[in-house]
Formats: structure tokens, C-alpha cells, sequence
């Protein structure tokens, strides 16, 4: 019994040291700048939530490397606690409490996906933590009035706009035909509401309109419509599961669609686990190595893609990419504030206007990035079935001229 | 020629979610245990026929080894957790594999990772009436495979000992004990006899559609309806009805869009179990 208490004792003051020194690193403490971040490691979105935590490392040690953040005269580095958020809102926003009011995080970096930064961001909200997140493009996010969220990326809804807009000029100005098919969730739904606006704009017409249901992997009878209708324009989006499915049943179908456009190629790596299957896809991207935006601290996309290949020994998909470029902002917004006051820094971050390696930033009212246009790659595979994805929209940053229309499965 | 493709795209689908369902109302009547874990053994089965499509062995092969490997995790889950459960009521098993359906989510996302994958078999597609019916040549394979293991499954049950243990067990334990069956042996067999079961059909999603740590749980609920609709140990209904869903799901699919595919399957379950109850009130008898 007498042993039993003295672990008990022990244990508990060990806990109760672990406590007070995880309070007194927290916030700005000597020379260190510490955000807090509730990240997906384990459960469903645990890929995509690596990526993005690499993403964050990787900025963290660079900007440390190159003399760290300065203000008021003194120099700081980037230190990031992280908390494994299991890929569940509710335990985000738990996290995010817990971050906040325990270990006294001032600044907070975003989580993976949507779902998630909506879950967290009321919190930050409620307590003035000014928040820069880097994956979550739901449009909700920056209708909601929020003063403390500021997200690096193009919103959800201008995901597949491009490819709507360049279907309407490779059809001389006149209108399109579109089929589509988007899961039900917030994500797709937004890139289906920015379909819906494009299509009005230009006077295209939407043919299909399909909703996938979560749980489905079979859009046969979806194809069997395109296949009767015969659309100019085929989009789908259901994340990974959605564009893996497509390509599989769009090849083992037959369909001929003179373009096809989706989200999630990179990350569903398309061209891998479907090889030429997958060639013509378009792909809606935030991010490709090729674009020539640059920055102090990464150069460009390319060294940015070969440094991070180094690293972490895999091509970085654009969810890293985004994720880096959120530090530099914090950098930046901390140096232009040239403080620590919560105010502020989120004041600083409202007038963010620069280039990074991952294109221009500068923030609407909403908190989303209005400077920074989505691009379009396709999937072009040579003779020997490598595939390669190549940026063919916009024109500005085109690698590759855009193959149109797609030719026919009997052609191949 | 679209009902044709709507019909033709259903059964082959039906086929497969019949044979998951098999396996469901197999041990469902012999043990009297729903399996929620059903799905995840599915998805377990199709990650085995994934990695051996990684190493370069043509997916196609999962078939026979998966069901195998598949046989042995089921026997290892019934001696830790199911013969404990096996004798209480239904509630109990209904927790204990819930917990073991949550438990191989994790594990297999902890092992595999988060990403949706696939294997590609490679196999073409069949062109029918002058190309206006297409036929993916691995849903083909699919229902092929399902309906050789199922007509396999009845001989066995019929011919062998071991079936004739199982289906004297499944109408009457009791009896079978005294009559010197060994229940705990067929209670094991039966579960991994499922389990093998779920395995060929996961190694066929992983050709035909995508697998993925979380997306068991659409193929418990499906081979539940399936049984539920059929009836426990009907073989022919279980087949029929799987079809039958699937050819329904695929015309509300195509007639009423994909956004109430699922509901309209939900639909008519609820339509059948009324139209049951109807039924069975009728042939009701109380005693005054």
C-alpha cells in the first residue's frame, strides 16, 4: 500500500511539473514565438494531416535557420505544439480550447481540412487568437464575419471555375454543356455552388447535376446519363474516393467526354495508382512546383519541391506547400505589428499584401486569399505510361498547352 | 437499352453484396450474432489483395489467398471475443462488435494509412448491343467468383461433416451437443468460414471499386438489409434479394438521382419490414 501511494505521489508531481513547464513555454517566452495547432495524425484525414504538419516543419526550421522572426528590435523562432486531433471536430475544438486557455497559446496555426477549421475557429474567435490556416477552403468559413481567421488559399468555390471558363473559350465564347456529380459534403458543395456561378455567367447550361452520397463508391448510373447526354463538360468531386472512383469507372465505361475536371488528383496520386487511365484529367490544384511566384525564403516552387523532397523524401503535394507559406504570414504580420498584442497582430494580418513561393497573398474581409487564382493541371502521360501532371491553365503559367478535346476511348 | 445497363450494373452488384450477406446470415443463424465488424473484415480482406497487387502479384489471386488468411483472423477474433459473447442476448454481440469493428478501423488505418486505394486488375470492358452497353469486365469477374464460392458454400454445407455440424447446430445447439457435436468447434468454423467469406469479397472490391480503413461500414449495413429482407437461412432469398436491391438502387440511382440512392434502398426496407409485419399479424393467434 505504502509503495502504491508513492507512486501515486510521484506520478502526480511529475504531472503537476509537466503542467506548469508546458504553461511557462507557452506564448512569447525568452526568444521563442510559440502557435499552437490541432492536427489530424491519426483517423481519416491522417495523410493530408501529415502533409500539412511537414509543411509546418519544414517553415518553422527554415525561418529559423535565416535569423527567425524581428520585433521591437529582438530576434524569435518558431515553435509549434502540436496536438493530434483524430481527425474529429469535436475533439479540434476541444484541442483548441485546451491550447488556448491551458497551455496559453496566443497564436494559433489551422488544422487539416474544412471540417475541422470550422470547428476550431469559433474558439479562436471567442478568445481573440488570431488564426492563419491553410486548409480550409469551405466558403462558409468566410461568410461567417470572422475577424481572426485568415486562410492562405483560394476558396472551395473557385476550385473548378477555371476549367468552366476555359471550356466557354475553347467553345468559341459560347456556352457549355455541363454534367457533374459532387459528394455531399461542405467542401463540394462549394465547388458545385462556384460551378452554378460560372455557368450563369457565361450562359452554360447543367445537364446533370448529381449529388454523391458519403459512403458510395459506384457512379455508374451518373455515367450511364453522361454517356446518353453526351455533355461538353464532365465535373466530379468527392475528394480522394470521388476522383479514384471516376477515373476507374470513366476507363472501364468507356465514356468520351471532351473534358473532364476534378479535385483531390494529388492527393488521390492519380497517375499512380492509375496510370494511363488517368491521362487528360484536369485537376483543380492550389499549388504546382512550376508556378515562378517567389520568396526569401524558399526561393520558388521548384527549390521549394526539391527541398521538401530531401526532407521528407516524397514530391510535396500542395497541402504542404500551403501549410509553409501560413508561417511566412505570421512571420511577416509579426514584423509589420512589430508586437505581440493579439489586436494587433490580427490588425497586421488584415493588411498582409506579399509574394511567397506559393503565389500572393493579401486577405478579403472574410479572411480568404483574393490574390491568388487556382490553376488547372492535366494529367499527360508519354508513350512509355509515365505520367506527369502539367499546369495548362491559366494561360499566364502554363506548362504545357492544354490537350482538347479529349480523345475518344476508341482512339487511345 | 438504360434499363438494360441499370438492370446488368444492379445484379452484378447485388451479386457481390449477396455473398457478404451469406456470410452475415450464415453465422447470424448459427450463432445468433449480427456482425457489425462484417464491413471491416470486408475491407481487412480487400487490403490483403491490395498489398499483394503492390508486390506484383495480379490482384485477381486475392481471391483464393485472402479467404484463407481471412479464416484464421476470424477463428483468432472468435476465440477472443465472440465465444464469450455467443450465448447472450443480441444486444451484447451487437456492442462487442461494434468494438471490434471500431478496433480494426483504427488498426488498419494505423497499418495501411488513410488513403483511398485500389488494385487494377486490368481487365477491360465488354461491349454489348452495339456498344451501348458496357460491362466493366472486373464486375463481371466479381459476380463469376461470388456465385462459384456460393454454389461451393451450399455443397459444402450439404455434403460435409463439418456443414452437416453447422446446420444441425444452427436449428437446434442443444440437441446437437448431446448428440456429441462439438458447438464450440462449429461456433469457430462458422466464424471463420464468414470471415473467408467477407474476404473473397473484399479482394473483389479492391478490383472493382476502392477501399479505404473507414468505409466498411456501408457493407454491414447492406448484407443487414439483405438478410433482413431475405430471411436467415434462405440461400435462394439471399441471393435473390441482393440482386434485387441492387437493381433497385441502381434505377433509383438513374430515375430519381444518386442523392436518393441510399434513401430510397432505406425506403424500401421499411417497406418490407411493414408489408412483414402485416403478413405476420394475420397469421397472429392470441390466447384469451
Amino acid at each position: 500500500m505504502k509503495i502504491k501511494n508513492i507512486i501515486i505521489t510521484f506520478v502526480s508531481a511529475i504531472a503537476l511539473l509537466l503542467s506548469t513547464s508546458a504553461v511557462s513555454f507557452a506564448k512569447v517566452v525568452g526568444d521563442k514565438i510559440v502557435l499552437g495547432a490541432a492536427i489530424s495524425l491519426t483517423g481519416k484525414y491522417s495523410s493530408n494531416g501529415v502533409h500539412t504538419q511537414n509543411g509546418y516543419n519544414m517553415a518553422v526550421d527554415r525561418i529559423n535557420e535565416m535569423g527567425g522572426v524581428k520585433v521591437g528590435g529582438k530576434t524569435y523562432k518558431f515553435e509549434i505544439i502540436y496536438y493530434d486531433d483524430e481527425s474529429n471536430p469535436k475533439r479540434a475544438a476541444q484541442l483548441a480550447e485546451r491550447l488556448i486557455s491551458q497551455d496559453k497559446v496566443e497564436f494559433m496555426l489551422g488544422p487539416y481540412s474544412s471540417g475541422l477549421t470550422k470547428a476550431i475557429a469559433p474558439v479562436t474567435e471567442k478568445y481573440g487568437v488570431p488564426m492563419v490556416e491553410a486548409n480550409g477552403a469551405s466558403r462558409s468559413l468566410f461568410t461567417k464575419g470572422y475577424k481572426y481567421l485568415f486562410a492562405v488559399l483560394a476558396p472551395a468555390n473557385l476550385y473548378l471555375d477555371v476549367a468552366i471558363r476555359t471550356a466557354v473559350e475553347l467553345n468559341g465564347g459560347k456556352g457549355v454543356r455541363i454534367a457533374q456529380a459532387f459528394e455531399q459534403d461542405a467542401f463540394s458543395q462549394d465547388v458545385r455552388l462556384g460551378i452554378l456561378d460560372a455557368a450563369k455567367e457565361t450562359g452554360s447550361e447543367i445537364i446533370i447535376d448529381d449529388k454523391l452520397p458519403k459512403e458510395l463508391n459506384d457512379m455508374a448510373a451518373t455515367l450511364v446519363k453522361v454517356k446518353q447526354m453526351k455533355p461538353d463538360v464532365l465535373v466530379v468531386s468527392g475528394h480522394t474516393k470521388g476522383a479514384l472512383t471516376a477515373i476507374r469507372q470513366i476507363a472501364e465505361m468507356k465514356v468520351d467526354v471532351p473534358m473532364l475536371a476534378m479535385t483531390h488528383c494529388d492527393a488521390a496520386k492519380l497517375s499512380k495508382q492509375h496510370g494511363k487511365n488517368s491521362q487528360y484529367a484536369l485537376c483543380a490544384s492550389q499549388w504546382h512546383k512550376t508556378l515562378t511566384y517567389k520568396d526569401d525564403f524558399f526561393k520558388d516552387g521548384m527549390t521549394y519541391a526539391a527541398d521538401f523532397q530531401k526532407l521528407f523524401d516524397y514530391d510535396p503535394p500542395y497541402q504542404s506547400a500551403e501549410s509553409s507559406a501560413a508561417l511566412l504570414v505570421f512571420k511577416d504580420a509579426f514584423e509589420r505589428a512589430n508586437s505581440f498584442d493579439q489586436k494587433k497582430v490580427r490588425d497586421a494580418l488584415a493588411a498582409t499584401n506579399m509574394q511567397t513561393f506559393y503565389g500572393n497573398i493579401k486577405f478579403a474581409e472574410g479572411g480568404q486569399n483574393v490574390d491568388k487564382p487556382m490553376v488547372l493541371f492535366q494529367v499527360m502521360c508519354d508513350s512509355a505510361g509515365k505520367c506527369e501532371n502539367k499546369v495548362v491553365a491559366p494561360l499566364k503559367w502554363a506548362s504545357a498547352e492544354l490537350i482538347h478535346p479529349i480523345p475518344k476511348w476508341s482512339d487511345r | 437499352m438504360i434499363a438494360l445497363q441499370a438492370s446488368l450494373d444492379g445484379i452484378l452488384l447485388g451479386i457481390l453484396f449477396a455473398l457478404i450477406a451469406y456470410g452475415m446470415a450464415l453465422q447470424w443463424g448459427v450463432m445468433n450474432i449480427i456482425n457489425i465488424a462484417q464491413g471491416d473484415l470486408v475491407i481487412l480482406g480487400g487490403y490483403i489483395a491490395y498489398f499483394m497487387y503492390l508486390s506484383g502479384i495480379h490482384p485477381a489471386w486475392g481471391v483464393i489467398v485472402s479467404p484463407i488468411i481471412m479464416y484464421f483472423v476470424g477463428i483468432g477474433i472468435y476465440k477472443l471475443v465472440i465465444n464469450k459473447v455467443v450465448d447472450r442476448d443480441l444486444f451484447i454481440s451487437i456492442l462487442a462488435t461494434f468494438g471490434i469493428s471500431i478496433l480494426f478501423m483504427q488498426l488498419m488505418n494505423f497499418a495501411f494509412g488513410a488513403d483511398v486505394v485500389l488494385a487494377n486488375s486490368g481487365y477491360g470492358t465488354t461491349m454489348l448491343f452495339d456498344n451501348s452497353v458496357v460491362l466493366p469486365n472486373s464486375k463481371i469477374f466479381s459476380a463469376f467468383i461470388s456465385i462459384i464460392f456460393a454454389i461451393g458454400l451450399v455443397i459444402y454445407m450439404k455434403k460435409s461433416k463439418l456443414g452437416r455440424a453447422i446446420r444441425a447446430t444452427a436449428q437446434n445447439a442443444r440437441a446437437a451437443k448431446i448428440l456429441g457435436v462439438d458447438t464450440e468447434k462449429v461456433y469457430a468454423a462458422t466464424f471463420g468460414i464468414n470471415a473467408a467469406l467477407c474476404g473473397v469479397a473484399g479482394a473483389l472490391i479492391s478490383i472493382t471499386f476502392t477501399i479505404h480503413p473507414y468505409m466498411g461500414l456501408p457493407y454491414t449495413i447492406r448484407s443487414f438489409m439483405i438478410v433482413i429482407v431475405a430471411g436467415l437461412g434462405n440461400l435462394p432469398g439471399v441471393a435473390m434479394s441482393g440482386m434485387g436491391l441492387g437493381m433497385f438502387e441502381e434505377f433509383a440511382d438513374y430515375i430519381l438521382g444518386t442523392e436518393f440512392r441510399i434513401g430510397s434502398v432505406f425506403l424500401l426496407l421499411v417497406l418490407i419490414l411493414v408489408y412483414r409485419r402485416f403478413k405476420l399479424s394475420k397469421k397472429r393467434e392470441y390466447l384469451k
